[in-house]
């Protein structure tokens, strides 16, 4: 498992999460298998980009690794330290250098407060420096996201746009100096001269910070542009990993293929992928996924042994892994 | 379940109007809100035409006016707004149609599919009723025979099972099938047009080319025009004959789709188009962007609207709009200094 020397920031070892859902008066109606024995790394410096439909456990995954909840089982190590171990100040401590940025910039920000003391809560809350020390701090992140704060640090939300909206929620989980930044869904509801700013901008703070991102999208192109590594989830599991170019030239799982197909290309000479090509279906409830592999319902490869037997992660190239028993012929894929 | 099941069938009839007239005709539309006390001009004369069959994809950012203008086609829009210039429908005039009269269209020939599918269906009804209900009130039928054209609906926009979707609840069913109901309810009175506003924004990449399919083979199999509104070019370039690209209310570029990508004429379409993260570009590239975003509705600069952001942007710009002229024979735009010509950067 363990490639290179370097001790990971970030890593998940076997994440399991689990939620009860209720049924009809109140009995137990079955077990949301969400994130199932997910293991990942993120080094220092590096974007690990997580692409998956609705439902697929993206967003849970975020959450298990910020211990919002705690995961069922499995270990979440943050510069080798247990943070599933972890309780009370303990935690937060040593959580504070994990930081959140959520897709509705307005749901995450007060709309009483302003700009400059939205900032300055997280700083509060740990008890960091003076006032005077904090308030340099607001305005240097400020400045960092690139919102001037004379001008925008006396603003309330409402007098701010999307863009600007999200880049204080930005300059909010930069101000406690994070060395990783999870953005889940961040620029996806902004349009696309903003988003591409934003874009932009989480670049140029990995650049000036050394920042490491855990990027969550459900759009394959956008997570490309940012990420080194892309990891791609289908029912709570990894279905593949690997480096971003090398996942998009030649995708090894067939998830992975049929997600490539559905991208419309902003260019109408592009080959439309042919309809049988398209992935059909809805994927199947996460309470009761398939037995085996969970993409075999839908997969137009899958076989007996695909409903025998869970297909294990495994290497299959330069850091390039996927969970298939029948992973894709390279000739297939859309490079060249 | 058989005479209208006949209707749902044939192709477009042009009726007793010339061939090739366009199904709907917008001319110098424009709508302005009063907005406590100022007047803001969501719209600012806009023209297009939709021939039966044919689809157009109204472009643009939050803002621009591609939702207020598709609103204003059908009369749904808050009674602060001001509607002029003129929207045919199949030759009719439905600027100053009452609300009675409208409602002759809405809904019948004319139907709108919204983003959000959650929020298009009542949660607290069945399937069933809501598509049996948008059927009964196009149509005289009794029970059992609305039931049957549902079912009919929903296997036409292949919900799976969908007899047991009938019974079934909203909550019931993914975002993708919840669409599906939507777009049914929109087919109960076989428009001739539909309006698909964000129609698959909030939905997952796969399902999105489900539905984006589904809708291209329904307008197919019932001849049905459709307006297509998105901020995806993406999705345009895939699905459209014919692209208009908003900004500030006004209408900037305009072309056959093929037309548009080939040739991008209008600095701010260029923009958008180089801002889209594309999959075969390797990652960590910057995107190259405009500064700033769009102006205030209500104090819009004099001039060319985009020029505060336009890299391309000269004294002229500033000072005096540019007309929205046939540069070349198909291609409008509104712009003194196009991508492609006079020294400016090529598109």
């Amino acid at each position: 498992m363990s490639s290179n020397g370097s001790q990971p920031l970030l890593e998940a070892r076997n994440v399991v999460q689990e939620f009860v859902v209720r049924g009809r008066g109140g009995v137990k109606g079955g077990v949301v298998q969400a994130v199932s024995d997910v293991s990942l790394k993120v080094m220092p410096g590096e974007t690990l980009g997580i692409v998956g439909e609705t439902g697929s456990g993206k967003s849970t995954l975020a959450r298990s690794l910020l211990q919002a909840p705690k995961p069922k089982s499995g270990q979440v190590l943050l510069r080798g330290t247990d943070l599933t171990g972890l309780k009370g100040r303990d935690l937060l401590d040593a959580r504070r250098s994990m930081q959140m940025v959520f897709q509705d910039p307005f749901g995450s920000l007060d709309p009483k407060w302003r700009v400059e003391d939205l900032v300055e809560e997280p700083l509060i809350a740990y008890g960091v420096g003076s006032r005077t020390e904090r308030r340099r701090k607001v305005r240097e992140v400020l400045d960092l996201v690139g919102l001037d704060p004379s001008v925008y640090g006396r603003r309330r939300p409402r007098q701010l746009s999307g863009g600007q909206a999200q880049r204080v929620a930005i300059a909010r989980a930069l101000a406690l100096d994070p060395a990783l930044i999870i953005c889940d869904e961040a620029v996806s509801s902004l349009d696309v001269l903003i988003q591409a700013q934003v874009l932009n901008l989480f670049e140029r703070l990995r650049a000036e910070l050394g920042l490491s991102y855990l990027f969550i999208a459900h759009d394959l192109a956008l997570v490309k542009q940012v990420s080194d590594r892309v990891a791609v989830m289908y029912l709570g599991k990894l279905a593949e990993l690997g480096p971003a170019e090398a996942l998009y030239r030649e995708p090894l799982h067939p998830y992975t293929v049929a997600l490539l197909r559905s991208v419309p290309s902003p260019d109408p000479e592009a080959p439309k992928a042919a309809a049988e090509e398209a992935i059909s279906g809805d994927p199947p409830s996460p309470i009761d996924p398939p037995s085996g592999c969970r993409f075999r319902t839908r997969c137009p490869h899958a076989q007996e042994r695909c409903a025998v037997e869970v297909p294990e992660l495994r290497e299959l190239g330069t850091q390039h892994a996927v969970a298939c028993h029948f992973p894709v012929v390279q000739r297939s894929a859309n490079g060249r | 379940m058989t005479d209208h099941t006949a209707s749902v069938e044939t192709e477009p009839q042009a009726g007793d109007r010339a061939p090739g007239a366009p199904l709907l005709e917008l001319r110098d539309v424009r709508v302005a809100f009063r907005h406590g006390g100022r007047r803001l001009v969501a719209v600012d004369g806009l023209s297009y035409t939709v021939a039966p069959g044919r689809t157009l994809a109204l472009i643009g950012e939050s803002g621009s006016g591609k939702t207020v203008s598709s609103r204003a086609v059908l009369g749904l829009l808050p009674p602060t707004a001001t509607v002029s210039g003129s929207i045919r429908f199949e030759g009719e005039e439905l600027v100053g149609l009452s609300e009675r009269q409208m409602r002759r269209h809405r809904g019948a020939s004319i139907a709108m599919v919204f983003q959000d599918p959650t929020r298009s269906l009542n949660p607290t009804m069945r399937i069933g009723a809501q598509i049996t209900e948008a059927i009964r009130v196009h149509q005289k039928l009794d029970g059992k025979a609305a039931k049957a054209r549902a079912i009919e609906l929903l296997k036409l926009v292949r919900l799976p099972a969908a007899e047991q979707r009938f019974v079934e609840y909203p909550h019931q069913l993914s975002g993708g099938m919840r669409q599906r109901v939507v777009i049914a309810i929109a087919l109960a009175a076989s428009p001739k047009l539909l309006i698909a506003d964000e129609a698959t924004t909030a939905l997952d990449v796969t399902t999105q080319a489900q539905i984006m399919e589904l809708l291209r083979d329904l307008q197919r199999k019932l001849g049905m025009a459709m307006v297509m509104i998105s901020h995806d070019l993406g999705l345009a370039a895939s699905f459209a004959d014919e692209v208009v690209v908003m900004y500030a209310g006004r209408a900037v570029e305009q072309a056959p789709t093929r037309t548009l990508f080939a040739n991008v004429r209008m600095p701010y379409t260029k923009a958008l188009l180089e801002a889209i993260p594309r999959i075969e570009r390797p990652p960590h590239q910057p995107l190259p962007v405009v500064p700033g975003r769009p102006p205030d509705l209500a104090a819009l600069p004099a001039g060319c609207p985009f020029a505060p952001r336009c890299p391309s942007a000269r004294d002229l710009c500033r000072e005096s709009a540019p007309p929205f002229g046939e540069g070349e024979p198909g291609h409008r735009w509104a712009c003194w200094y196009p991508c492609g010509s006079d020294g400016a950067a090529p598109a």
